[in-house]
């Protein structure tokens, strides 16, 4: 018997064995706009960035810097209209998918790269049960019937820790609780062990003591299947055990990027610094905490010249009229720092200074 | 204890401050919903039409002598020997059964319309706001007690239970009509606005207002009530064409407004038995009708889309 | 489950006891002369009064006449005319006819409500949503009795294509038209709120995760959207029954048919007071029962429900 697999019509290599030269997910110059009665939001405005399997990579921004709306354009999960594509490729296995057919894209998704949402209450359908919305994964993708869809999704269920799976999987999503059902949401994107994972704040609906489980758990299978994972979050905290490297997003723009433990070490943006800075820490315990000014920008009128200038201690004249542009970022001594780069005018006072 | 007795004031200004700063929030906030509804309406190219023709039919209404030189109630007014005559100069809506002219009947028809329509609705709003109003705000007894009675009035849908009620007192006049339509419709702005009380009564800034100790007949008539209103306009406006459409109906039965009260559903119902052959005497007062309807229909739909805030 | 249909079942009861009272006072404990207003404008004659005051326990306390008419109800038995005929005689002989008028009605406002309102939303600011949103104002507007007539009138009497009235050619073709004019207003409501609610559920999460799983746009707005969005039609066709029968009985008499409507609003032109109540009574306690089944299939549609 051959079950023909629905993802063949997809060209690009499944594992490490095809087109070594080009990253699992790259994201070049992307632009999103979305047409508002007040005007263009330009949500994403030329945003670069690259995974590799078994690489995290963190997004790391405010609500509103652009970084869901760039996750939703890689999963094509975008409501266009309103919103549209004016610019920019978003290369899978070196395909561009913004060139692919409606289709081909819809093959991708869920199979191939699948997405963790922030609310699971609100992300699952209340009115079918876990174990239906889990086996419709391999019901709609791979053609298994109702039987074997639901022996999987009790499978899928045990993977990620679900106590009494086979007894529960008939269970609706408000039967669960908020840690379970962000691992039923986990379940689901694991469902046809995909390259490419996206959890767009994973755990930011969680209590404290869950989000650490639910996230040991995402970064145990991560490494277990070798994915990709693209983690969005505003919580650097979250950030620094599970991902490799980060870019910092501030109005639809990179500000930072680095390996992980660097840019908590010498972050080379003052945005990024308010953002360490305003962590709260133990050692510091009794200071004010330390809150950046202002308020994040309005996107219909972005600030002129760096976006971050009106909220930044830093600023000079030069950053009201001059785009920064992404640029590497070295050493005192002309060392290159590899996979750095900031966009801010006084990146070197910012992190040598 | 002197500690206590020298701080206590301070603590009241503070809690009294930010009370009144919460009631400012949530009052501005409805004013501001019902300002913003308002400025959307009056955008609307609907809302100035459903308008205008409501302002013709109030004017037929309240003057309709103006708007015709004969009176239906003079005698000679109907002549048997036009019975049924088709539209022709000077009687430009025809004759109906009776010889009578139906372009006078029919504007003289549009007040009996408008009143039920307008006292119905009033009445329900009333009856089913106050009552709403009270079962949400006690809770308790009191609501699952007006609850069961709501639900008691609501298995008598208005035809059933107005073929019912007007089977035993026919006086049919305009308020009787009226009456019967209030007491079966009712239940309907009960629901609405125990809903609305309920939910608001869990809103953060009634919470807000609770935990700061503002008297409950305090929140009910600062918070609660202000935040139900724009959903009882939107139901309010909806039923005006929905009860004068009911009127009509109730009067094409033969148990509505009985003759000689002039009645558009009166008329038409006593046009049906010749309809197929002299349609007219039915069609001018049905157009009228629906006309009347459309436009109040209209005006609730296009309030709905401005004052529902879930709509925004 | 099992616990609301039976927390369901309970709470009718108040409700039936509560609206047969209600009926029950409106009619017989208002003040006038049943017999008399049978006798119409003569003197009745005293002796045949006396009697029948007797075989209608019109001269026991008011208690002991309501036992006689609930218990009636609950043995199926709604009385009888002044004439001595058993009223659940009239009823099996006409309600076959409102019954197949109402449940072609029920399924055409259903069907066409739900797929206009659900191309309505999809195709949201495009010619056929103006198209779904005018023509459902006009259908709202215009009241059932004009429509009636109107299209008596063009498809009967002009066109042919239908039976002017009667049930003469059984069903389907002397019940489509007026099936279609009963349907028309809530078809309309239908329309509109699918509409509203389809409008919610495409921008609702679920359905964002339902494409992130790369279903197909079929499956997607078929089951995913659609699904949570026929909730609040479920709840409104419960609702819509009470005004589905008072359309039939204008209907009925619009197209002449003879269902249980037009022997209601005969009876009542006619003032046989017995068949008006047993008939209402009848209409009332289907209207309850039918609310009872839409509340058990809205538990099945949301499981929300059910674990309450």
């Amino acid at each position: 018997m051959t079950i023909i697999d629905p993802t063949d019509a997809v060209p690009a290599p499944r594992s490490g064995d095809g087109d070594k030269t080009s990253p699992l997910l790259e994201v070049r110059d992307l632009h999103v706009e979305f047409k508002t009665r007040e005007g263009v939001v330009r949500a994403v405005n030329g945003v670069n960035y690259s995974v590799d399997s078994g690489e995290t990579l963190a997004v790391l921004g405010e609500s509103g810097s652009g970084k869901s709306v760039t996750a939703q354009a890689i999963m094509g999960i975008l409501d266009m209209p309103p919103a549209s594509i004016p610019k920019g490729e978003i290369r899978f296995f070196g395909q561009d998918m913004l060139k692919m057919s409606g289709e081909e894209r819809r093959k991708l998704r869920g199979a191939r790269i699948a997405m963790i949402f922030q609310d699971a209450l609100s992300s699952l359908n209340p009115v079918l049960s876990v174990g239906f919305q889990l086996g419709e994964m391999f019901r709609v993708h791979q053609g298994l019937s109702r039987k074997q869809a639901k022996a999987k999704a009790i499978e899928l269920m045990d993977r990620v820790k679900i106590p009494a799976a086979a007894a529960r999987v008939n269970d609706y999503p408000h039967q669960f609780s908020g840690g379970m059902r962000q691992r039923i949401m986990i379940a689901m994107a694991l469902a046809l062990e995909p390259d490419l994972i996206i959890a767009d704040e994973p755990t930011t609906a969680l209590d404290v003591t869950v989000q650490a489980q639910v996230m040991d758990l995402l970064a145990e299978l991560q490494r277990e299947y070798r994915m990709g994972l693209i983690l969005i979050t505003h919580d650097l905290g979250v950030v620094a055990d599970v991902a490799d490297k980060i870019a910092v997003m501030y109005a639809g723009r990179i500000v930072e990027t680095a390996p992980v433990h660097e840019l908590y070490k010498r972050p080379a943006h003052p945005y990024t610094r308010g953002l360490l800075d305003s962590i709260p820490r133990l050692d510091l315990k009794g200071q004010d905490l330390y809150a950046i000014k202002g308020l994040p920008p309005n996107l219909l009128k972005v600030p002129s010249g760096c976006a971050f200038n009106p909220r930044c201690e830093k600023a000079q004249d030069i950053c009201r009229t001059d785009l920064p542009p992404l640029v590497p970022v070295t050493e005192r001594d002309g060392t290159e720092l590899p996979g750095r780069a900031s966009a801010c005018h006084f990146w070197k006072e910012t992190i040598h200074g | 204890m002197s500690e206590k007795t020298i701080e206590r004031p301070t603590t009241d200004e503070a809690a009294l401050a930010k009370e009144l700063e919460a009631e400012e929030k949530a009052a501005a906030r409805q004013a501001s919903l019902l300002k913003d509804g308002w400025a959307d309406l009056r955008k609307r190219p609907l809302f100035i039409l459903s308008a205008l023709v409501i302002v013709c039919l109030l004017a037929l209404a309240i003057a309709p002598s103006l708007f015709t030189a004969r009176s239906p109630f003079s005698d000679g007014f109907c002549q048997l020997q036009n019975s049924m005559n088709g539209p022709s100069s000077g009687h430009l809506f025809g004759f109906d059964v009776q010889g009578c002219d139906i372009y006078t009947r029919t504007v003289y028809g549009t007040r009996n319309s408008i009143v039920v329509g307008v006292v119905t609705t009033i009445a329900t709003t009333l009856i089913g706001g106050l009552l709403g109003m009270l079962a949400g705000l006690i809770g308790g007894w009191v609501d699952m007690l007006l609850s069961r009675i709501t639900e008691v009035f609501s298995a008598l849908p208005i035809i059933i239970g107005g073929l019912l009620i007007m089977s035993i007192w026919r006086t049919g006049d305009v308020w009787t009509v009226s009456f019967i339509m209030a007491i079966l419709g009712w239940p309907q702005v009960f629901r609405i606005m125990r809903g609305e009380v309920i939910s608001n009564k869990y809103n953060d800034y009634v919470m807000a207002a609770r935990a700061l100790g503002a008297d409950s007949w305090r929140i009910a008539f600062r918070h609660i009530l202000p935040n139900t209103l724009a959903p009882v306009i939107v139901i309010t406006t909806m039923n005006l064409g929905v009860y004068i459409s009911a009127e009509a109906a109730l009067s094409y039965l033969g148990i509505g407004i009985q003759s000689p009260n002039i009645s558009w559903g009166l008329m038409i119902s006593d046009a049906q038995d010749r309809f197929l052959t002299s349609p007219h005497a039915l069609l001018f007062p049905a157009g009228a009708l629906s006309l009347t309807v459309l436009a109040f229909i209209m005006l609730g739909d296009v309030v709905r889309d401005a004052f529902d805030p879930k709509m925004r | 489950m099992g616990r609301y249909v039976v927390r369901r079942l309970l709470q009718v009861i108040p409700v039936v006891i509560g609206v047969t009272f209600i009926i029950f006072c409106l009619v017989f404990a208002l003040p006038g002369d049943p017999i008399q207003a049978l006798a119409g404008d003569k003197r009745a004659d005293p002796n045949i009064a006396a009697i029948l005051r007797d075989h209608y326990h019109l001269n026991e306390p008011l208690y002991q006449q309501y036992w006689h008419y609930i218990s009636g109800v609950f043995t199926g038995d709604l009385g009888e005319t002044y004439n001595g005929r058993a009223i659940s005689d009239i009823v099996s002989e006409r309600f076959p006819v409102t019954l197949k008028l109402g449940l072609t009605a029920f399924a055409i406002e259903a069907v066409i409500g739900i797929v206009a309102g659900l191309f309505s939303a999809l195709r949201k600011g495009k010619f056929i949503d103006n198209v779904v949103l005018v023509s459902t104002l006009v259908l709202i507007s215009i009241p059932v009795f004009v429509l009636g007539s109107v299209l008596q009138l063009e498809f009967g009497v002009n066109l042919k294509i239908t039976p002017v009235a009667g049930i003469e050619r059984g069903w389907p073709q002397s019940y489509i038209l007026p099936a279609i004019v009963l349907a028309s207003t809530s078809m309309a409501y239908i329309a509109r709120l699918v509409r509203t609610s389809m409008t919610e559920s495409i921008r609702a999460d679920y359905v964002r995760t339902a494409i992130a799983k790369g279903l197909p746009q079929r499956r997607v707005i078929g089951l995913h959207a659609l699904r949570n969005s026929l909730i609040p039609v479920v709840t409104f066709l419960g609702f819509d029954l009470g005004a589905l029968m008072g359309g039939a009985i204008i209907t009925e008499r619009v197209f002449n048919m003879p269902g249980i409507g037009g022997q209601l609003a005969q009876s009542v032109y006619l003032r046989e007071r017995p068949v008006v109540v047993g008939l209402v009574t009848l209409l009332v306690l289907i209207y309850l029962v039918a609310n009872l089944v839409v509340d058990l299939m809205y538990a099945v549609l949301d499981p929300r429900i059910r674990y309450e």
